[in-house]
């Protein structure tokens, strides 16, 4: 077994609210200095040892993200 | 060949709220409702398919990114192809965005507030299977609620709509959810396939709507489904 991380993130040219109330949320928490926040989505994914790059790529790109919207990251981690 | 000829499937996924308005109002404008089950691997026949609004499969992951892959979107999928007239309403319209029916995709609304209120709209495109009883420049006053309807899509592909006439409705007045160029629904390049957020359905008579606006989508369909 492998472990896989996909990592979904709008994109950049995508409004963000969700990041943004976050951003203005933390000076009323008294957390000062964060300008800016993007909010995503972030997947560990167990996988069998036989599951090649190209299908995690087409997993990513099909399912997990919308390509409209979202940029995303796949890579294996040491588990 | 009556207009109780035609039948009109209404899909139902786990999660979905107004499939019940949705064949009402198939029925109001006199065509036969079907329900289809999201599990279906055939359409029973029908005429149109209407993807109706709700939360398909509690709108994990992405609203309308689960329910592309049900068995009964694979048969929609096909019919579409073949020209069949689509019709997604709400979490209908997110569902044929994500299955590639529609273009675009429908985001958070960028006041972050679910949105509930009738909602004025001006049709634009009068040719599409499901918008020939709306004069050009037309409003309507229809109810809009939902989440997640902001409208976007690369700013090519907003001028491929705008040129081609493909954009449906558009906001007036207070945009709802801060869409692009307030677009509210749009069609495909053949005018069969459509989807628009704001809720026809649930305007088909004063006496449970703010008006019976919706009605002419339905009453549209049926005008190419049974030619008179």
């Amino acid at each position: 077994m492998a472990r896989v991380v996909v990592d979904v993130m709008p994109k950049e040219e995508i409004l963000d609210p969700q990041g943004q109330a976050v951003a203005n949320a933390l000076p009323r928490q008294g957390f000062e200095g964060v300008s800016h926040v993007r909010q995503g989505k972030h997947f560990e994914l167990e996988v069998a040892d036989d599951v090649d790059d190209d299908t995690l790529e087409r997993i990513a790109e099909n399912f997990l993200a919308n390509p409209v919207i979202e940029d995303w990251s796949v890579r294996r981690v040491e588990s | 060949m009556s207009a109780a000829g035609a039948s009109i499937g209404v899909i139902t996924f786990p999660g979905s709220l107004d499939d019940g308005d949705a064949r009402r109002a198939v029925r109001r404008a006199g065509a036969t409702p079907v329900a289809l089950w999201h599990a279906d691997a055939d359409l029973h026949g029908v005429d149109a398919v209407i993807v109706p609004g709700g939360f398909s499969y509690g709108d994990y992951l992405r609203c309308g990114a689960i329910a592309k892959f049900a068995p009964v979107m694979t048969e929609v999928l096909r019919a579409a192809e073949h020209g069949m007239p689509v019709l997604g309403v709400c979490n209908g319209f997110q569902v044929l965005c994500e299955a590639g029916l529609l273009p675009g995709a429908l985001t958070r609304n960028a006041g972050l507030h679910y949105v509930c209120r009738d909602q004025w709209l001006r049709a634009e495109n009068t040719t599409s299977v499901w918008t020939t009883r709306y004069e050009p420049g037309a409003e309507l006053l229809i109810p809009v609620k939902h989440g997640e309807g902001r409208y976007v899509a690369e700013e090519s592909t907003l001028d491929e709509l705008e040129g081609e006439g493909r954009v449906l409705f558009r906001y007036v007045e207070d945009n709802p959810n801060g869409s692009s160029r307030d677009i509210a629904g749009v069609t495909d390049a053949r005018g069969r396939v459509a989807g628009l957020m704001p809720h026809p359905e649930h305007a088909i008579d004063p006496l449970t709507g703010p008006t019976d606006d919706g009605l002419g989508m339905f009453l549209s369909a049926l005008d190419t489904l049974v030619p008179a």
